[in-house]
């Protein structure tokens, strides 16, 4: 016979203050546990998403990033002369020849100086990027010294509005305007004309190329042809989205190492923690479980329902912490990357393989916590357990 | 005296529970001492750094090159008694997803360098030997332990920043003068670099990264600065003058968020320690109701009552705070291992210790204030009323 799910239930009530501190250890371990996945997961999905589907990032060959990888006007012309590349609406294939640097800007509010990116661009640079929009001011006009920025910088950065001059390259370049890229790392981004930052800079070559192919299967073929080119072998072609996902992962793999060995800590902590509430638990019904096996339930119940009680705590302590986690959604993270050298904005995301992980993670820290209380509770002699005081 | 016996005979009446407690405190404190050490690891390279050192560097960000010419110069300027300087040179070693492939490399001025940092401790033999060779360099003790590199080994890399194929000879290995010197960098000489891109890329010119300067006095470093950053104000490649722990700040506080999610952390830890203690104190003193107005029938006061509970707390607290510190040391071990070369200088300080330990001791104190406030004004009549 099954010991009534009310029983659980009113046994954690009657001892609310308990109950109460355990639930919410559990809610803490849980939160933190769900944060730092949240963290590495927004990080992976802001990188990726920079990166478009059908896109090829042409580097020097061993360059990790775009910031040490240079692509001088002859390679980027053999590039722009393959038979694979995308032809735009204006009959120009569609490649974008870039040039990428980073300069200090200082944190509003502070006095943190760090790293920005600062991307020129070419005109088919917006067509392999449709995702990118101006929301307030106006594009750049090509040909001048005029920039536009990021949502992420304009927010963040002292002198990054619009109106204000940014000096960089031996010139003053006006923000004329602010721009969406829908949660991407080209938000954490300055944006103006290639031509004019080349010149400025004084640096004859680019830093990267990408390129629209007509069909992702392409690049392959394109790849092995452009390596028996003895003008283009030191090149290296890669998808945009793989790119940026290698882009993510020193960081991402130090959240995720620390926030591994963290929880696990942690629920080694939470897991004492129950099993304390529920030793207690055992030891203050001694007579009542003495009861309970007299009127006939039999250990696998006795056991079944400490256990349960266990599970609940960690499921309401589990359910907390997710609702606790899923306020850092509206939080937003803004550090160093350091596999480009600069800053990047990203969110928490909860995503519901997230949801899940941590709920198995309180499940399983209450079920480890409560099997030896419960198994105390269910080897009780009857006889012993009834006569005790 | 008397207080502590019964403070640690209390605390173990429920073995087991104690037992629990004091792990669960323990896995708290350890993961506490982590963090904290995470955080000053981060800060290494400002709490290495020179007070008397300056770095001068392109004002617009680090990655632009200040012209070579600008030595003379800047060491004219008055308080600058030694000049030298370095560039970053980047470079892929092996797989460049292995964390372990990753240590700093520098080309630096092979004549000056060492006498800048005199922290860096090379054999003179070794030192005499590395400026005799242009294809030379000197590694840290700790990368060289990691790769098995000896004296005399070559070890070749792909160039990104620089790109094509390099290779130098180890000709030393250096030390450092006290646990906090970064022992992970490659230095080499500025001189091979410069020769190296001239034949590899006619047309590139290599420039220094950035100046180090010595200044003495200290005290003349904001006249130092001021004097150079004016100097170049105008020119193509305006310069920004500071402290080396200010440089080294810099860096850190690219990162502040992570570090400041860590600091959350930790006092997230603090009420994870706090809510185990309390409630192992909570379901002591519960069932201790009736004993404790059995001592008030004998005389014994409401602090007394207080003292015994809070004294049990913090038996109970420091057991777990201390074994907390003994499991740091190996759990910062194997983190400094999971991650290596992430951070250069990784260890526990003694302001950790201490600071784990105040913190499990204020946890057992705060811990142990409401039952015991509760206990003292529990009246005689109905302590002794309770049953349970």
């Amino acid at each position: 016979m099954k010991i009534p799910f009310a029983y659980v239930w009113r046994s954690l009530w009657a001892r609310r203050v308990t109950t109460l501190l355990t639930i919410t250890g559990v809610t803490l371990v849980v939160f933190v546990f769900a944060g730092v996945l949240m963290l590495a997961r927004g990080l992976q999905a802001t990188l990726v998403d920079t990166g478009g589907p059908d896109n090829v990032i042409v580097l020097r060959r061993s360059a990790n990033s775009e910031l040490v990888s240079q692509i001088d006007r002859q390679t980027a012309s053999i590039l722009e002369s393959q038979p694979e590349v995308v032809t735009g609406a204006d009959g120009h294939p569609v490649i974008a020849k870039e040039l990428m640097v980073v300069i200090n800007l200082t944190r509003k509010g502070t006095h943190d100086v760090t790293n920005v990116s600062v991307r020129g661009v070419s005109p088919q640079s917006l067509a392999l990027r449709p995702g990118v929009r101006v929301t307030e001011g106006r594009q750049f006009t090509f040909g001048t010294h005029e920039v536009i920025v990021g949502r992420n910088v304009a927010d963040r950065f002292a002198g990054a509005s619009i109106g204000s001059q940014l000096t960089f390259g031996g010139d003053r370049w006006t923000v004329v305007g602010v721009f969406d890229a829908g949660h991407t790392g080209f938000d954490s981004e300055i944006w103006g004309d290639v031509d004019q930052q080349m010149q400025a800079f004084g640096r004859p070559v680019y830093s990267s190329v990408t390129l629209k192919l007509q069909n992702p299967t392409q690049l392959a073929p394109l790849q092995t042809r452009l390596q028996a080119d003895p003008r283009a072998q030191y090149i290296d072609l890669k998808p945009e989205q793989q790119y940026y996902r290698e882009q993510s992962q020193g960081l991402a793999t130090f959240i995720r190492i620390l926030g591994l060995v963290v929880t696990i800590i942690f629920s080694v902590g939470a897991m004492i923690g129950a099993m304390i509430t529920m030793y207690a638990a055992v030891a203050n019904r001694v007579v009542e479980v003495g009861t309970m096996r007299a009127l006939g339930f039999r250990r696998r119940n006795v056991l079944g329902a400490f256990l349960l009680e266990a599970i609940v705590l960690a499921i309401v302590g589990g359910l907390a912490g997710i609702a606790l986690a899923s306020l850092l959604s509206f939080a937003h993270v803004s550090t160093m990357n350091f596999n480009s050298f600069s800053e990047i904005g990203f969110g928490f995301r909860l995503s519901p393989d997230v949801i899940v992980a941590a709920l198995l993670f309180a499940v399983v820290m209450g079920v480890v916590g409560g099997f030896l209380p419960a198994v105390r509770a269910a080897r009780l002699n009857i006889v012993d357990a009834l006569r005790s005081p | 005296m008397r207080v502590w016996r019964i403070a640690l005979r209390n605390a173990f009446r429920h073995r087991l529970r104690t037992i629990l407690t004091i792990c669960g405190i323990a896995t708290a404190v350890m993961a506490f001492g982590l963090i904290r050490t995470i955080v000053t690891a981060w800060n290494a390279g400002v709490t290495a750094s020179a007070t008397n050192r300056m770095i001068t560097r392109h004002r617009v960000s680090i990655i632009f090159p200040v012209p070579l010419v600008d030595r003379d110069q800047i060491g004219r300027v008055p308080g600058v008694t030694a000049l030298s300087w370095a560039n970053w040179f980047g470079g892929v070693y092996g797989d460049p997803n292995d964390f372990k492939n990753f240590w700093p490399r520098f080309a630096v001025d092979a004549d000056t360098y060492f006498d800048l940092y005199p922290e860096l401790i090379v054999p003179k033999d070794q030192l005499a030997a590395f400026k005799q060779e242009r294809s030379a360099c000197i590694l840290g003790r700790k990368v060289a332990a990691q790769h098995g590199f000896k004296i005399g080994d070559v070890i070749s890399m792909q160039g990104d920043i620089y790109p094509g194929a390099w290779q130098w000879v180890v000709r030393g290995i250096y030390t450092g003068r006290d646990p906090s010197v970064d022992e992970t960098q490659m230095l080499f000489h500025w001189d091979y670099l410069y020769e190296q891109v001239k034949a590899r890329e006619p047309g590139r010119a290599t420039d220094a990264g950035w100046f180090v300067s010595r200044v003495d006095p200290p005290s003349a470093m904001a006249r130092v600065s001021a004097t150079i950053d004016t100097m170049y104000t105008n020119s193509r490649a305006p310069t920004k003058t500071e402290s080396e722990r200010e440089f080294q700040q810099s860096f850190v506080s690219m990162s502040s968020a992570i570090i400041t999610s860590l600091k959350v952390i930790s006092l997230v830890i603090i009420g994870i320690i706090l809510l185990v203690l309390a409630n192992t104190i909570l379901m002591a003193v519960r069932e201790r109701r009736r004993e404790y107005a059995v001592l008030k029938t004998l005389g014994f006061e409401g602090r007394h009552i207080a003292g015994f509970i809070l004294s049990e707390s913090l038996v109970v607290g420091l057991a777990g705070g201390l074994l907390g510190v003994l499991l740091t040391f190996p759990i910062v071990r194997g983190f400094g291992l999971a991650l290596p070369t992430f951070f250069p200088v990784i260890r526990v300080e003694p302001v950790t210790i201490a600071l784990a330990i105040g913190v499990a001791a204020a946890a057992a104190l705060a811990a142990a204030a409401l039952p015991a406030s509760r206990a003292v004004r529990t009246s005689i009549v109905e302590g002794l009323r309770t049953v349970g």
